[in-house]
């Protein structure tokens, strides 16, 4: 499957030579990315790699100065707004409004891709966002103010959200920020099982390597190292570019990297 | 909670009743809402015509409003002098009052999402700063503007609409425009506009001018007349049919840029388009009634606690409350020092301040929570 040529009519979420300068710096530089149909891909790097820049770039926030996104061939930036919204869901970080709304109607505005203006949601919708809250948990929480939520619980909800938008793409950043070890775990594994292709920006290296099909890591704008966990997550890789101490640790059951400040 | 409307009873026996998040429980609380508030609205329009110095009695209000519209019932058993003042006088002032407190509150509902800013009001725009300094130029420097009715609501109407223009002008410098930007330059343009009208106001040297200046400043429906409501009738109800148009972009939007975008809405171009519809409707609203506070930042938040955050909802819900109120307040307005007139700002301010401070300790409460 990673065999497979990276070809602008082939599956999945593809970016292929994309170029970002953001205030005359470049951000990214000839970066390349290929989630193929199904496939779960991490996005990791340093922090200021270029891992949020590029996933922006793949859900048309940002216009590439150079390069090209698809998706199952199709280029997004020749795609209407609702089209991209019905094919393309994002989970992004964002401070909580002063506008006040429920959970229920946080999760129901996934469906809203999927409605023309003036209609309303219909009870299949509804059902749609309670199996979707269901799915990461959060049921419970329909009727909470989205603002008063836990970090953890924010998260989980605004997933809910990008699966009740039923695409069959999905782009997370940082999916398990403020999540504790379960809900790291639960979360990534639901994504896992979802089977939509998928490219999760990742922080941490452990969690990449155990959900992800594919890793891409960037470094300082440029792609470092691409392919299987099992390439990427090495210590002749990480070292240099994390500038710490890398260990694999084995125990069986799963493969660990254990860092250390390297000795000055 | 997980019963559902039930289409048949075997059915819901057979298998287990569907989770519909509460969509029956919702959607019936805002129907009351707007069901009750309808009624009230009407009740409290009829009631405001009846009620003023010279009181017409509630009966003679409806049979008036009667024969004048359907024509029935078509004999007249009320005085000419009746007449005259709950068709002729109260009845335009009344429908008048309607609109202004319902475009005032939907365009408010409207600015709040669009900035994201639970204090924004739609005087953000700059409309308010640029119709009151047309309406003060129109009073102070020209007999034949500041006479007529149609004068002053024309000066002021271009004032509104080219003060708009400015802020958005300065707001939207490199093809985005963001919440915040849009805060900075309405701000900075309302500031400016109230020193230029504050120097008209110095330069000139009518003491009667000054007076008819503030007055407008300060809001009033008294210039309001039969031929003056289809202006904005026309702008208010157009804004409604397009904000709800737009309303679970809106939805998006109060979110966040980004968040809008993966939903399928183009944030810069949907708040462009909704700031030029609501800065033409308050520009409209003003000219006829001058620049009347509080209701575009208080009533969309009573909306919002009734029925939630959808817009969807609110906008016909904020409609509503911003109408009654309005209506309620220039009875107050007309009444309360009868035979003088106290401006309708002053009542909206006074009942919506601690309003406004009754909220702000509540959202703060919530938001403390997390």
């Amino acid at each position: 499957m990673g065999a497979l040529a990276d070809g602008p009519g082939a599956g999945g979420i593809r970016a292929a030579d994309i170029e970002v300068s953001l205030g005359g710096r470049t951000v990214l530089d000839q970066v390349g990315l290929a989630a193929a149909t199904g496939q779960t891909v991490g996005l990791v790097g340093p922090n200021g790699s270029g891992k949020t820049t590029l996933l922006r770039t793949l859900y048309r926030s940002l216009a590439p100065r150079a390069g090209l996104v698809t998706l199952d061939g199709t280029p997004v930036a020749a795609m209407r707004p609702g089209e991209l919204a019905r094919r393309l869901s994002v989970v992004v970080q964002e401070t909580s409004p002063d506008v006040p709304s429920t959970v229920a109607e946080t999760v129901l505005l996934g469906r809203s891709p999927h409605r023309s203006a003036f209609q309303g949601y219909t009870a299949a919708d509804h059902e749609l966002a309670a199996s979707a809250l269901r799915r990461v948990g959060a049921r419970h929480l329909a009727d909470r103010m989205f603002a008063t939520l836990s970090g953890g619980e924010k998260q989980r909800v605004l997933i809910a959200r990008a699966l009740a938008q039923q695409a069959d793409h999905l782009l997370l950043d940082e999916p398990t920020n403020h999540l504790d070890v379960r809900y790291q775990h639960e979360v990534l594994s639901l994504v896992r099982s979802l089977g939509t292709t998928a490219v999760v920006v990742l922080h941490d290296l452990n969690l990449a390597a155990r959900y992800c099909d594919r890793l891409v890591l960037l470094d300082g704008g440029r792609v470092v190292c691409t392919g299987p966990p099992a390439q990427v997550c090495v210590p002749g890789v990480l070292e240099p570019v994390y500038g710490v101490r890398v260990r694999v640790v084995d125990d069986g059951a799963a493969r660990q990297l254990v860092f250390a400040p390297k000795p000055s | 909670m997980t019963t559902t409307s039930a289409p048949a009873p075997a059915a819901t026996a057979l298998q287990p009743a569907a989770d519909d998040l509460g969509r029956t429980r919702r959607a019936r609380r805002a129907l009351t809402w707007i069901a009750v508030l309808s009624a009230v609205l009407v009740t409290s329009a009829a009631l405001a015509v009846s009620l003023g110095p010279v009181p017409v009695p509630l009966a003679t209000v409806w049979k008036v409003i009667g024969h004048h519209t359907v024509g029935w019932p078509q004999r007249v058993s009320w005085t000419t002098a009746e007449d005259s003042i709950a068709w002729t006088v109260r009845a335009p002032r009344v429908l008048t009052a309607v609109f202004v407190g319902a475009g005032l509150a939907v365009c408010g509902v409207a600015l709040q999402a669009l900035v994201r800013n639970a204090l924004a009001e739609p005087y953000l725009t700059g409309v308010s700063s640029g119709a009151s300094t047309g309406a003060a130029a129109a009073l102070l420097f020209s007999a034949s503007l500041g006479s007529s009715a149609w004068g002053l609501s024309g000066s002021a109407f271009v004032g509104g609409v080219a003060a708009t223009a400015l802020v958005f002008a300065i707001a939207r410098v490199g093809g985005r425009l963001t919440s915040m930007r849009l805060v900075l330059a309405g701000v900075t343009v309302s500031y400016a506009l109230s020193a230029v009208t504050s120097f008209l106001i110095f330069a000139s040297d009518s003491v009667n001018g000054a007076r008819g200046v503030l007055f407008w400043l300060l809001g009033s429906l008294t210039q309001a007349r039969w031929s003056s409501l289809p202006v904005p009738v026309a702008a208010v109800c157009l804004t409604f049919v397009a904000l709800s148009y737009w309303a679970r972009r809106l939805d998006a939007l109060s979110i966040g840029d980004e968040t809008a975008l993966t939903l399928g809405v183009r944030p810069t171009r949907l708040r462009a388009q909704v700031f030029v519809v609501v800065a033409v409707c308050v520009g409209a609203v003003v000219a006829v009634a001058g620049p009347i506070g509080f209701v575009g930042l208080v009533v969309p938040h009573v909306a919002r606690r009734a029925v939630g955050g959808e817009h969807r909802r609110v906008l016909p819900v904020a409609a509503l409350l911003g109408a009654g109120f309005l209506v309620w307040a220039d009875v107050a307005a007309r009444t309360v020092f009868a035979p003088r007139e106290i401006p309708l700002g002053v009542v909206t301010a006074l009942v919506g301040a601690p309003f406004l401070l009754v909220l702000v300790r509540r959202f703060h409460g919530a938001a403390d929570i997390g």
